[in-house]
């Protein structure tokens, strides 16, 4: 049996650390929120044939289109462009689509989006809505699911460790998203939030499983072991349920990753990160902050 | 269950395999119901609207609004588009108007069709000495039923006929009751294109509209739009969103692939790990996979990327019960309880976990199906409805075969051993 409850200042050590980098990641660099949620346009297009480089491209929207704000990425491994910039009006978009096809006949457009800033400002605001209300669905659930409490722990403890987890969980990937965001150009659109709400649910699913297991073993211990032990024993019989029901979730996402198209990336990748930070949490973070919140003289 | 599990187990699996031919893709159900694809998987255009209603009262803004969507739709349904959808939404307090076209060659003539609609209205006139002011009334294109190229029977000039519907008959009838001796104000496009006066009162709903400069040319164009639709209050373009048919196809090959991929690593580590009882989820999974898609093109649910995707998601999560329930019959075991207390108790005691972490996953995809547009949607509901399905799978399918399959007559069996 490995003690993990016996080592909980290593796990606390690497959890406090990456808590504290993901807040600091969050404050300096922020979020890079997509057209989706500003406002502005997001043209992706290719012109095989035609291989024009990235600064032909960057040239046609500044100096032939004024379109000065554009900003152009070129994927290397599908030859297709990305390009950024304000929200245009349908009259607009042809001129684009018009410029570019003169100079390079091969441009095949794949898809365009283009987002008036008002309806970015109410996509966003929903999303807000959606993120509150999961958190409080959530809650009210963890509440409703731990109201049988065995002793020596209140059934508000519980709830208060799953939702510490849960945030953990979600802090964690958020971290990765803003580095990715600034090194890398990754946005946030409504897809990413998804993913985080995901990241979530399935961090409550893992803490349960654990939980469930500690209040049925400390019913049957009858208070005859420390609470340390009675949890640490606990933590090892679910470990391989707590791993393997994560495993399988993150085998389809590894499919979907490397064999999926590319639009779901990011979105796979948020959630690779934040279901692997579930498995670590709720083995070696949630039951170890359990044992903080029991008196002393009751854990010994 | 215990006692008909033989039973119950045939018919699902009866079900399954009907269910099989349903869903494939060349198979019986493909002709009756195809499967419904999502715009950025065949391509295709999702157009947002803002409508102006500040100038429309209160009390009509409803029927403003389904008439407008009865017109858009006309429209769209002349550019062939299969299956358009078209459809208003309320967003913080203003009223918007989707129009969702799949498989239209050329977009963006579509779009400018969708645009440029004729805006017919009749305003009063009022005459302060020399300046005139026009005072817009009810009477709008809503009304229009329909419209013909006349040539006026002493001039021979062009005219356009317009036909109201019994409502609009009805307003033009008090409108030149009371304005009669009085011109009316005709505005296409909020430009004034003539001012007839009332010679008397129309009772019969039909107008007739007579510009300066109306050529046989711009009569029958006008005809024409007008007959296409006139939209009864104006629209703007916010949000414009188009996908090519090839990003869309490249998108759906890639996504199937990978849950392909991603269902045979799940049943392989089934295998791997928990043996002959990987086998009975590794069939349960099968089954939960073949009667969701079933479900999905019975409702049927539009099946977008991002939908698709949650559906994988459930895959992944579909033998989550699987495991909780295999964990708990070993630990049974080695308690020393034969296999058919076991597989009871394990079912009995894993039921409470399964339940209370899969709430967790349904509580946020319904919010998610609540509170997001379209494309979110999707996600929520497939994610939904797999982890609902993938419960019942886990505790219905999984136990029928292991009621069936595992017996306790020879307990030396090579299940037993598997166990270990």
């Amino acid at each position: 049996m490995l003690n993990i409850i016996g080592h909980k200042k290593i796990w606390f050590t690497i959890s406090g650390t990456l808590i504290v980098l993901a807040i600091f990641a969050i404050i300096f660099y922020g979020f890079k929120e997509s057209a989706e949620f500003k406002g502005g346009t997001l043209l992706e297009f290719s012109a095989i044939a035609d291989h024009p480089s990235l600064s032909d491209i960057q040239n046609i929207f500044v100096n032939d289109l004024k379109i000065n704000d554009a900003q152009v990425t070129l994927d290397n491994s599908t030859q297709t462009f990305i390009v950024r910039f304000d929200s245009i009006d349908e009259a607009t978009h042809q001129k684009v689509d018009n410029q570019i096809k003169n100079a390079y006949p091969s441009f095949s457009e794949l898809s365009f989006e283009s987002v008036g800033p008002s309806v970015g400002a109410s996509l966003r605001q929903k999303s807000l809505i959606a993120i509150l209300l999961v958190i409080l669905g959530i809650s009210l659930y963890i509440a409703y699911a731990f109201r049988k409490a065995s002793w020596p722990v209140s059934s508000w403890k519980y709830g208060f460790v799953t939702l510490f987890t849960l945030f953990h969980d979600v802090i964690i990937p958020t971290g990765v998203l803003v580095i990715l965001g600034h090194y890398m150009g990754v946005e946030v659109d409504s897809n990413i939030v998804v993913a985080l709400l995901v990241v979530m649910g399935f961090s409550v699913h893992d803490t349960i499983v654990v939980f469930d297991r500690i209040r049925e073993n400390l019913l049957l211990d009858h208070g005859k072991s420390a609470f340390s032990s009675v949890v640490n024993s606990s933590v090892n019989q679910t470990m391989a349920r707590s791993i393997n029901t994560s495993l399988t979730l993150i085998l389809v996402l590894l499919a979907l990753y490397f064999a999926g198209p590319a639009s779901l990336h990011f979105f796979v990748l948020i959630l690779l990160i934040g279901v692997t930070t579930g498995i670590y949490s709720s083995i070696f973070i949630a039951s170890p902050i359990l044992t903080l919140l029991v008196p002393k003289e009751r854990a010994k | 269950m215990k006692r008909h599990a033989g039973l119950y187990i045939s018919l699902i699996i009866l079900l399954a395999i009907g269910t099989g031919f349903f869903i494939y893709p060349q198979g019986f159900g493909a002709q009756t119901i195809p499967w419904r694809l999502g715009l950025d998987l065949i391509g295709g255009a999702h157009l947002v609207y803002q409508v102006d209603l500040s100038k429309v009262p209160a009390s009509d803004q409803g029927s403003v609004v389904a008439g407008l969507r009865d017109v858009i739709e006309k429209r769209v349904n002349l550019y062939g588009a299969s299956e358009p959808q078209v459809y208003t939404a309320q967003s913080g307090g203003n009223t918007q108007l989707i129009v969702e076209l799949a498989g239209i060659k050329n977009l963006s003539d579509a779009i400018n069709q969708i645009g440029t609609t004729p805006l017919l209205d009749f305003r009063d006139v009022e005459q302060n000495g020399s300046s005139t002011t026009f005072i817009p009334t009810n009477l709008t294109g809503q009304y229009v039923t329909g419209a013909q190229l006349i040539f006026n029977p002493t001039t021979g000039a062009p005219e356009v006929s317009v036909n109201f519907n019994s409502d609009g008959a009805k307003i033009f009838k008090e409108m030149t009751t009371a304005d009669i001796g009085k011109p009316i104000g005709i505005f296409l496009d909020n430009q004034l294109i003539e001012a007839p006066t009332v010679q008397q009162v129309i009772p019969d709903g039909k107008a007739v509209i007579s510009g300066g400069n109306m050529t046989v040319d711009s009569a029958r164009s006008l005809v024409q739009r007008f007959n296409a639709g006139a939209l009864p209050a104006p629209i703007t373009l916010v949000n414009q969103q188009t996908i090519s048919s090839t990003l869309g196809s490249d998108s759906l090959n890639k996504v199937i692939i990978a849950g392909v991929i991603g269902a045979i690593l799940v049943i392989l580590f089934m295998l791997s790990y928990y043996g002959l009882l990987g086998v009975f989820a590794a069939f349960a999974l099968l089954i939960y996979i073949i009667l969701t898609l079933g479900i999905f093109k019975v409702i049927p649910i539009t099946m977008s990327l991002a939908g698709i995707a949650g559906f994988i998601l459930t895959i992944g999560m579909a033998v989550d019960a699987n495991i909780l329930i295999f964990e708990r019959i070993k630990e049974e075991r080695k308690r020393g309880l034969p296999y058919s207390s076991a597989v009871s108790e394990g079912f009995r005691r894993a039921w409470p976990s399964i339940r209370d972490s899969n709430t967790s996953t349904i509580i946020t995809a319904i919010i998610l199906y609540y509170f997001t547009s379209s494309f979110v949607r999707g996600f929520a509901l497939t994610l939904l409805i797999g982890t609902i399905v993938s419960l019942f799978s886990a505790i219905t399918t999984t136990r029928l075969f292991l009621y069936v399959f595992l017996k306790d007559k020879n307990k030396k069996s090579v299940a037993t051993q598997n166990l270990k």
